[in-house]
């Protein structure tokens, strides 16, 4: 039993427990979190694979924004906790069943599949031309590269996104005073200066 | 001139027809009846004109029009082919018809649809003209379907009456079981001879018959092998009793009274009923050549003879009374074909055209004088206020029934003759038929005279006032029937059936000769002593004694209502018929088409849909979840297909 | 030596939990959502796994955007269920199952 493959069973073994208290939790924030300690672990499995990079993006990127957005609008919402459905039992088994089947067929397909890795050919970025850096090293040089197209338009979907997120949740709120910046450049003397007021007389702005 | 013969009254159809879209226009009815009638007399000048020319030369006239089919060798073509017999027929339809068309100027004048009425006879008188000078099978028969539309039209001239309509519609069915006979008939000749020809299928069929030809001599139907002649000639007989309203399916004829009595007179008295005759004295070579199909004839023939004369003897409808009548004389014509004496045949036809014809339209006029009422019970007395027509139609009713030196009686006598003489089949049945039939004739023809005409009135008191003699433009074509009734015997008896018979009749019917001079005294007056018995009986029941008639009816009150209602005919085939067809077209209508086709086809298809769509709309429930579900159930079953596909 | 079957199954049992809380869940909508998360890793788990096995950085690289999608992908959600409170003000799954907004 050697370190990694111990590691790994570990981190397997909580990523499924955890995955499936995310989906039968009752309490919403008991989910995000549960949904936070699968992401770590996965993390774990991805130092497991020489993914240094990537693992640490996982906790800064999911775990640090989208739980945390994910616990934000949980907390937001002041979801109720569940009442309990009592439909809930009429359809476990049928869909469980369903579920079971979908699992045991991916894996009757992967025991079954075989794959020859040995002989694989071609390779578009083979490790052993990035054994002499670190993981970051090794995909900043491709991917700043040979994928830039790729990386700008992913910035262009978190550039839609952003923008889309406001766009949907902006609201205008009644009664808010602004300034209006092109009204109050265009404002002239003749309707600032005051003129001469009758005391007790009103004047109309 | 032949052309003009046929064809005139066809432009008699198509003018009065096309006038007849223009309705309740003074000028255009006139003007239809007068043209028609014109063409119609021309046509009756020419056929007398033709008929005397060739009285005694025994010519055949044959003019090919032109070819009305053609398929390799089987060619069949439109021509005019005028024998003696066809010249007979001439001068009967056309002078019959003239005489009709000038009646009805006066009968129908106040009709609203004048010349839809003359068009239609103008129509039927082209086809019956058709009928006779068609030189085969398949002329004859768009003649004889031609005639029977032109019936169905003018039985249904009044088409606001129900009556009418369903009278009209039951001729036509009624008829269309003869068609289908002869229809039938017409195919079996095809089938044996190849041709349509008359004189191609008669030479072939005797070249069968003495066993000179190779085609079969018999005919295998439904695992039967019957003689093929004698199935063509069975065929073409059962087209000819449809026709004629012989026994069984004669149900039409009566009924046939309701449409205007001119009708009855031309087409159910002088020509339609007599194209049955026509057709069997026209192929009177193979009918010489199948005696038993001539026994069949003869049987039938003498038993509508007493069948008809039987219910005529209580009927109290003036028009039913003398279709009657028709009905029995054309059972005579018939036996007399049966026992071989197709000439007498003819002359009876003949003679019965004008004393019929003269019967019908007399009866018309009193029906006109007593402002359309048919019950001979509820007319009498008339005598004195209608004289001209009690007088024509007693000239009728002589003839009928065979006074001395009138027509009907050289014809009738010739016929009971023949069948006392012959030795065929069924003939002396005939003979004792035909001579009670004397008797019940002049019975019932006199009853109708007496009832009608003698008496005490028994008319409808607010009628009386109105009771007057026709119009000269009615009692004119009586006239000249009359002349016929009377003469027409005396005149032509040589030619028809007496020593000039060979030089008139040449080949054109068989001849046969039977010795008239060896006729026992008895038999050689009993029709005439027979006939005057009839009118003595009549004139005591219904003169006398007046009580005595009812008196009879009541003690024989079964047998009373037997013949009253007609030997209860219609009824009987309502059951076996009328009815069955109704379930059936029910049944397939409701059931068959309604249910199982409907159901199972568009209704039930639309209907299904409807339900299997409501049923599929609950999957669309819009729950992602539900989506979802559906996804990973589709995967699993793709990726189970897979799995096992690769085992 | 861990092979790649284990990551594989690993990697299917993650996916099939994701897809089952999509379907049974009854509670609320977030749910869904974070179940589309745990999709997500376990297609990324596979990829880094091949990416690992087979010995090219491509994997690495899909994952990385796979990564950045999920991330604005979760956004954009989390706006939609924002509004749809504002306006349902509950976001219990069986009211929403029609079209209209």
């Amino acid at each position: 039993m050697t370190a990694p493959l111990l590691s790994f069973y570990l981190f397997s073994a909580v990523i499924l427990l955890s995955s499936l208290m995310v989906i039968s939790s009752k309490n919403p924030v008991h989910s995000v979190l549960f949904l936070i300690l699968t992401f770590f672990n996965a993390a774990g499995l991805f130092v497991i694979l020489h993914a240094e990079f990537l693992a640490m993006i996982l906790i800064i990127v999911y775990v640090g924004a989208v739980a945390v957005l994910f616990l934000f609008v949980v907390m937001m919402l002041d979801i109720n906790f569940t009442k309990g459905k009592e439909n809930v039992l009429q359809y476990m088994p049928f869909g469980l069943f369903i579920g079971a089947v979908f699992v045991c067929e991916l894996i009757i397909v992967l025991i079954n599949s075989k794959l020859d890795l040995a002989n694989i050919q071609i390779l578009s970025n083979p490790f052993a031309k990035f054994s002499n850096m670190t993981n970051t090293q090794a995909l900043g040089s491709v991917l700043y590269t040979d994928y830039i197209l790729y990386f700008q338009l992913s910035g262009v979907i978190l550039l839609v996104a952003m923008i889309g997120s406001i766009v949907l949740t902006l609201r205008d709120r009644t009664g808010v005073r602004r300034q209006i910046i092109g009204e109050q450049l265009e404002r002239n003397s003749s309707s600032t200066v005051l003129k001469e007021v009758e005391s007790g007389e009103g004047v109309d702005i | 001139m032949y052309y003009a013969i046929v064809f005139l009254p066809l432009l008699g159809f198509f003018i009065a027809g096309l006038f007849s879209f223009i309705s309740r226009n003074k000028i255009i009815d006139t003007a239809s009846q007068i043209i028609t009638a014109v063409l119609v007399s021309i046509v009756a000048v020419l056929s007398a004109y033709v008929f005397f020319v060739h009285i005694n030369d025994h010519s055949v006239t044959h003019i090919k029009l032109f070819d009305w089919i053609a398929v390799g060798t089987f060619v069949v073509s439109w021509s005019i082919y005028v024998d003696p017999v066809t010249r007979i027929m001439l001068v009967v339809i056309s002078s019959v018809s003239a005489l009709v068309h000038i009646y009805s100027i006066g009968y129908m004048s106040h009709d609203n649809s004048k010349p839809r009425f003359m068009a239609y006879l103008s129509l039927f008188t082209f086809a019956m003209l058709a009928l006779v000078t068609a030189d085969n099978f398949l002329q004859l028969f768009f003649g004889w379907e031609g005639v029977g539309l032109a019936s169905y039209l003018l039985i249904g001239f009044w088409y606001n009456k129900p009556t009418a309509n369903a009278a009209s519609i039951k001729a036509f069915v009624v008829n269309r079981v003869g068609d289908f006979g002869l229809a039938l008939g017409i195919f079996a000749i095809f089938y044996l001879f190849g041709t349509l020809d008359y004189s191609e299928v008669f030479q072939k069929s005797a070249d069968l018959a003495v066993g000179k030809s190779d085609l079969s001599s018999s005919i295998n139907f439904l695992g039967y092998e019957i003689g093929s002649l004698n199935l063509i000639c069975f065929l073409l007989f059962i087209g000819a009793m449809g026709k004629s309203a012989q026994i069984f399916l004669h149900t039409w004829l009566p009924d046939a009274m309701e449409g205007p009595t001119p009708v009855s007179a031309l087409i159910h008295a002088a020509t339609m009923v007599t194209a049955g005759v026509f057709l069997v004295v026209r192929c009177s070579p193979m009918y010489d050549l199948t005696p038993d199909i001539l026994s069949f004839i003869t049987f039938i023939g003498a038993t509508t003879a007493i069948f008809a004369a039987s219910i005529g003897l209580v009927q109290n409808d003036i028009k039913r009374i003398i279709a009657y009548s028709t009905c029995s004389q054309l059972g005579y014509m018939f036996f007399a074909v049966g026992v071989g004496a197709y000439g007498a045949a003819m002359f009876h036809l003949f003679t019965h055209a004008f004393f019929k014809a003269l019967l019908f339209l007399g009866a018309g006029s009193v029906i006109h004088a007593v402002n359309d009422e048919q019950d001979i019970r509820k007319m009498g007395g008339l005598s004195n206020y209608v004289p001209f027509t009690h007088m024509l139609m007693i000239v009728g009713t002589i003839s009928l029934m065979g006074f001395p030196f009138t027509a009907g009686y050289y014809s009738k006598d010739a016929i009971i003759e023949s069948a006392y003489l012959a030795s065929s089949g069924f003939s002396s049945y005939a003979f004792i038929i035909g001579l009670l039939g004397v008797v019940m004739t002049s019975f019932y023809s006199w009853r109708l005279i007496f009832l009608t005409f003698n008496g005490p009135i028994r008319v409808n008191e607010k009628d009386i006032p109105n009771i007057h003699e026709s119009p000269n433009v009615m009692l004119l074509p009586l006239i000249v029937l009359a002349i016929g009734a009377l003469f027409s015997g005396f005149f032509f008896k040589d030619f028809f059936i007496g020593s000039g018979a060979e030089s008139f009749w040449g080949h054109s019917i068989a001849l046969h000769h039977h010795d008239h001079h060896h006729i026992p005294f008895l038999i050689y007056y009993a029709p005439m002593m027979l006939g005057f018995l009839g009118l003595f009986l009549a004139w005591y029941m219904y003169l006398k004694n007046k009580t005595i008639a009812n008196n009879i009816a009541k003690l024989n009150e079964p047998l009373y209502q037997f013949l009253l209602n007609k030997w209860y005919f219609d009824e009987l085939y309502d059951f076996i018929f009328v009815r069955p067809a109704k379930m059936i077209g029910n049944f397939f209508w409701k059931i068959f088409d309604g249910y199982i086709i409907d159901g199972f086809g568009p209704d039930g298809i639309a209907k299904t849909v409807l339900i299997l769509s409501n049923r599929a709309k609950k999957i669309q429930t819009g729950y992602i979840y539900h989506y979802a579900f559906a996804i990973l159930i589709g995967v699993s079953l793709f990726i189970t297909y897979f799995i096992y596909r690769s085992f | 030596m861990i092979q790649l079957e284990q990551f594989l199954i690993l990697s299917s049992l993650i996916f099939s939990i994701g897809v089952i809380g999509i379907f049974l869940n009854r509670k609320n909508v977030i749910i869904i959502l974070m179940s589309v998360e745990l999709i997500l890793l376990a297609v990324n788990i596979n990829l880094v796994a091949f990416s690992y096995f087979l010995g090219d950085l491509t994997g690495q690289i899909f994952a990385l955007f796979v990564l950045t999608v999920a991330a604005a992908e979760a956004a954009i959600g989390l706006a939609i269920l924002v509004v749809y409170n504002r306006n349902a003000g509950n976001i219990e799954i069986e009211n929403i199952n029609s079209l209209k907004g």
